[in-house]
């Protein structure tokens, strides 16, 4: 079974990112998170992204375009990264999901990768 | 202990006892639990503040029943079963003195028959009444899922007619064994993994903790239930000085001697004495032991490493298990010997040790002691990965900073 942890970060954690002091111990965490992962064999894809206020979010509502600065709703977590992970079942899932460092003072949701119908032979 | 603590510890006590009492007597485990769960709601609303009545069954077969009989049409008890069951609770309320299935009920529960990975839920539903939400955070287990996995283990009991029973003296030893094993299931909850810096940081330590001296009581003549105990208050003591006053992690050769629970260990100590006198090894005794030996450490002034050693020896020969090895081989480390710890590590053929946090740690120590600083590092790593708790993941993460420790034990 596949999952995606949808890894969501406060803007705090963000900050530590380029912090001179705190950037150690922050990608630390995170490093040794993604390494046990991938020593498990666990991960399918991943990845890291940009903070928030790099986000442009883009609409179209009745033919007018609206692209505006910043994420789609302002919120105390924002997604800070994601991984596909194939394991047996929810409960490794899960498992994962509590050892990623944002589990400890943001969150980590947790869900099953849609699996598509087949398409019909040709 | 405060009022509602007490009122809880009743309430439960009750709840416990009349769950056993209609499932001894045939009701259904669901049923009986679902015929009560409203009343035990009720007594852990109300007694706290306005005290614990009297004869706390009476107050909850009064409730229950009071509650069955306006929700006959219940959709979640049968009809046939409220009949039933009114007429149980009556005999019960007839017979205050009814008495105490709950050994019975935890047989059940650890039943062969019951997958391992579901006892220790079970028993923390049916006879302390915990609610599936809380267990399922316990054990990492979607709420949900949780639900499903004790409704289907419910039925199961039912449909495969186990009887509520205490096992034949044949089978005795080992059906305690299932008990226990499920007993401390629940305490392991509330030691490693759960992290909650602020909050409840116990998991369900307390619970387990309670269903330990309910077992020892109920099996008066075993030593294994007494060891289990011991082994748990021994941990339990130790829990004020597993972080400093900044909230730091402190491994157990640091700890301030003196933040450890005293009553605590003095109880211990005299469950490990007195389940010795039965003269019968037991995993849960021994464990208690290594335990006794390292709170010796500050009265005597060093640890007895040779104690711990033969006691590991003898735990890994009876319970060959993947804690048990790390264990030995963090002992043997301990007492000087990298090099054969590390090969007690080599030697585990687990897989499960891949995902096992506690090898990693010991296995860092090891390859740092015999100055390997590449692969400790390497170690280290899958260490912190592996690491939920963030104040260890703190703790392992500042001690990766370069130090020359290694190379100054090495040489």
């Amino acid at each position: 079974m596949q999952y995606m942890l949808i890894l969501n970060e406060t803007a705090e954690e963000f900050a530590k990112r380029n912090h001179p002091q705190q950037a150690a111990e922050y990608w630390g965490g995170w490093n040794a998170f993604i390494g046990a992962m991938a020593a498990a064999g666990v991960i399918v894809k991943g990845d890291g992204l940009l903070g928030p206020e790099t986000a442009t979010t883009v609409r179209l509502r009745d033919g007018q375009r609206q692209i505006q600065d910043g994420p789609f709703a302002e919120t105390k977590e924002q997604l800070g990264g994601y991984f596909v992970i194939e394991v047996p079942d929810l409960d490794a899932a899960i498992a994962w999901a509590l050892k990623a460092p944002s589990a400890a003072y943001a969150s980590v949701e947790v869900r099953p990768v849609l699996v598509m119908p087949a398409p019909p032979a040709a | 202990m405060d009022a509602g603590q007490t009122a809880q510890d009743v309430a439960r006590r009750s709840y416990g006892r009349l769950v056993a009492m209609l499932a001894a007597r045939g009701t259904g485990l669901a049923a009986a639990e679902d015929a009560l769960a409203d009343a035990f709601a009720a007594a852990l609303a109300t007694w706290p503040a306005r005290g614990i009545p009297a004869n706390p069954e009476a107050w909850l077969v009064t409730t229950a029943r009071n509650r069955l009989a306006n929700t006959r049409r219940s959709r979640r008890v049968s009809e046939a079963a409220t009949g039933e069951i009114l007429m149980r609770l009556g005999d019960a309320q007839a017979a205050s003195d009814f008495p105490d299935e709950r050994l019975k009920l935890l047989f059940v529960c650890a039943h062969p028959d019951i997958d391992p990975s579901i006892r220790t839920p079970l028993m923390l539903q049916t006879v302390l009444g915990l609610d599936a939400a809380r267990i399922a955070s316990a054990f990492a287990v979607q709420p949900a899922a949780m639900g499903q996995r004790l409704v289907r283990a419910k039925a199961r009991i039912g449909a495969s007619g186990l009887r509520f029973e205490v096992p034949d003296v044949a089978d005795l030893d080992l059906r305690v064994a299932d008990v226990l094993e499920a007993i401390y299931g629940a305490y392991g909850t509330g030691w490693d993994a759960i992290a909650g810096a602020d909050g409840d940081e116990k998991g369900l330590s307390g619970e387990a903790i309670y269903l330990g001296r309910l077992v020892a009581a109920l099996l008066p003549d075993h030593p294994e239930p007494k060891g289990l105990l011991s082994l748990m208050l021994f941990c339990e003591a130790r829990r004020p000085a597993r972080f400093d006053a900044a909230g730091a992690f402190v491994p157990l050769a640091a700890q301030d001697a003196r933040r450890w629970t005293r009553d605590l260990i003095i109880e211990a100590d005299a469950l490990l004495t007195l389940a010795s006198k039965a003269g019968r090894f037991g995993r849960f005794q021994c464990e208690a032991a290594i335990q006794s030996v390292h709170v010796q450490r500050p009265i005597v002034g060093h640890l007895n490493h040779e104690a711990i050693g033969l006691l590991y020896r003898m735990l890994v020969a009876h319970a060959p298990t993947l804690g048990n090895r790390v264990g030995q081989a963090a002992a043997t480390l301990d007492a000087g010997d990298p090099a054969r710890a590390l090969d007690q590590l080599d030697a585990i053929e687990s897989d499960g040790k891949e995902r096992y946090q506690p090898y990693w740690v010991t296995r860092r120590a090891c390859l740092e002691a015999l100055g390997r600083p590449d692969e400790a590092g390497q170690a280290l790593e899958r260490a912190i990965g592996l690491t939920e708790h963030p104040r260890l993941r703190a703790y392992l993460l500042a001690s990766a900073r370069p130090t020359t420790e290694g190379v100054d034990r090495a040489g």
